[in-house]
């Protein structure tokens, strides 16, 4: 039997670990077993990858685990339910976003730094999108110069806003 | 073109050439994951669907735009033998997960191994350039143009509010790793970098070994990427990037100094014997050769050994994995074999650098 870490040595040193009544057998050379130490403890407790991590953080919150048993939870384009999400880490198809939507935001919130898209839009199909992105920063900056008594700016603004408006309705 | 360039030395321009901090900064990467809109993710596709994706993806590659940035050469994984898979993927022009799929996984790849296109990986297209040297904008400069020429005749499943949707909820968003791989042996050698990696994460940013796991990495070479993919614009995270990297730059650069100036015999001693291993011993394992590359690199940088070229540590590097070492002997070793053929391999890549002058 090889090493189950390098593949490349006989392995001889083996050893059982039970982890809540789980027993599992793990067969490495010496030189993994020695030399790796610590990191071949967290290696062969089971490779770490990013799919386990997610499904990790999705069943520890409950508000998570409470829609997981809803029988609606299922993607109706590629059938992929969001338990098995859970358990992939990874979506069946772009569906599965609008399909997951409100289990997904607990875990967009943990793992990404927002919920809003801010970068990159496709060029063909974004001129709508960026136009609407700057419809937003405008209102924004409109309700910063009002609150700041900076009304003859406000205006300004206001009247930008408005042709944009007007151009995005004709579109 | 034949396909047998991508698995020579030759075939990759990251390997080949400096490019600026090449001191420090061995290479820089960016990939965006791109899918089409209204089709199951290659997880969950048909292999039918895969090869159809696979065959449609090799005529856009012959359209005008996407042509201009390549030409690009198609490779199906199906068609690739197991070893020169390991040699792709350990020059870094294909994935791990790449190598192990099967069904309808290809990659479209350039000339010089700048840029390539991964196909049904996790996402539909990974689009990914690797360039030498710390170039990270040129980088997204290249990925950018060809994710436009694509979507000139593709339509990708994108969203108002979750931007670019991919497989894995952790790539959502612009969709892009940004990352340039660094060479810091005095950071290493000095503990320094046990306070660097906690301050890098709280940007948004990840450091991790590129060989080997945990600390344990192999060279001293580390890869600094971005975490996150939503939320922030792609030119923020390319900001966060070079902010990190300038820093980690100029506190090697300092530490290699301090360490010139107060220890030099022993860091003499430690470089030229490191070289006198590679250069005579004659059964080396990848972590030991690693090691010993990485301190002759440095003895390079600082002008302790003059007459080897400076690309030794990434050609070696790549030499020397199991992969590509048995692709250049033409044939399967075990263990025992390859510590011996690798030795021998460094060996007379030093011999044709002339011999060294310390």
């Amino acid at each position: 039997m090889m090493c189950q870490q390098c593949g490349q040595r006989p392995a001889n040193v083996h050893f059982t670990e039970i982890v809540q009544g789980q027993k599992s057998e793990y067969h490495l050379c010496e030189v993994c077993a020695r030399e790796k130490g610590q990191a071949a403890y967290q290696a062969i407790a089971g490779a770490f990858s990013i799919n386990q991590l997610l499904s990790g953080l999705l069943n520890f919150d409950p508000s998570v685990k409470m829609r997981v048993n809803t029988p609606s939870a299922q993607c109706d384009e590629c059938g992929l339910t969001f338990n098995q999400f859970a358990q992939l880490g990874r979506f069946g198809c772009p569906h599965c976003y609008e399909a997951f939507a409100e289990g997904l935001s607990p875990l967009l919130r943990k793992i990404q730094s927002s919920e809003q898209h801010v970068g990159k839009v496709p060029r063909r199909r974004g001129g709508a999108i960026t136009a609407k992105r700057e419809l937003t920063r405008l209102r924004e900056e409109m309700r910063q110069r009002i609150a700041e008594e900076r009304f003859e700016e406000a205006a300004q603004l206001r009247d930008r806003i408005r042709i944009l408006e007007r151009e995005s309705s004709q579109a | 073109m034949s396909l047998g360039q991508f698995f020579q030395r030759e075939g990759s321009h990251w390997l080949r050439d400096e490019g600026p901090e090449s001191d420090i900064v061995i290479s820089s990467r960016v990939r965006i994951a791109r899918n089409l809109s209204g089709r199951a993710f290659p997880m969950i596709a048909s292999g039918e669907d895969q090869n159809a994706l696979l065959d449609e993806i090799a005529t856009v590659a012959e359209q005008s735009d996407v042509r201009a940035l390549g030409p690009f050469t198609l490779l199906r994984m199906a068609d690739v033998s197991v070893v020169d898979k390991q040699v792709l993927v350990e020059k870094h022009l294909i994935s791990p997960s790449l190598a192990e799929s099967n069904g309808g996984a290809g990659a479209l790849l350039s000339p010089d191994g700048e840029l390539s296109v991964l196909i049904n990986e996790e996402d539909h297209l990974r689009l990914q350039c690797l360039v030498p040297g710390y170039q990270i904008d040129n980088a997204y400069g290249q990925v950018d143009r060809l994710d436009d020429a694509f979507e000139e005749v593709l339509d990708f499943a994108f969203d108002e509010e979750k931007g670019y949707l991919t497989a894995c909820p952790t790539n959502v968003g612009t969709g892009m790793r940004a990352s340039v791989m660094m060479h810091l042996p005095v950071l290493m050698a000095t503990g320094q970098m046990n306070r660097i990696l906690p301050a890098v994460t709280q940007v948004g940013l990840a450091v991790r070994g590129i060989y080997g796991e945990g600390s344990d990495a192999l060279g001293n070479l580390f890869q600094i990427s971005n975490q996150v993919t939503l939320g922030q614009s792609e030119s923020e995270i390319i900001g966060n990037l070079h902010g990190v990297t300038r820093q980690i730059i100029e506190h090697e650069r300092a530490a290699r100094q301090r360490l010139l100036a107060e220890r030099r015999d022993q860091l003499e001693d430690r470089v030229c014997r490191s070289f006198g291993i590679l250069a005579y011993a004659r059964q080396i394992d990848t972590k030991e050769a690693m090691q010993r590359l990485s301190d002759v690199r440095l003895g390079i940088d600082l002008g302790i050994i003059k007459g080897v070229s400076a690309s030794i540590l990434k050609e070696l590097m790549v030499a020397i994995q199991p992969g590509f070492l048995q692709k250049y002997y033409s044939q399967e070793m075990d263990p025992d074999e390859r510590d011996g053929r690798r030795a021998a391999l460094i060996r007379e890549r030093l011999r044709t650098d002339g011999i060294a002058q310390s």
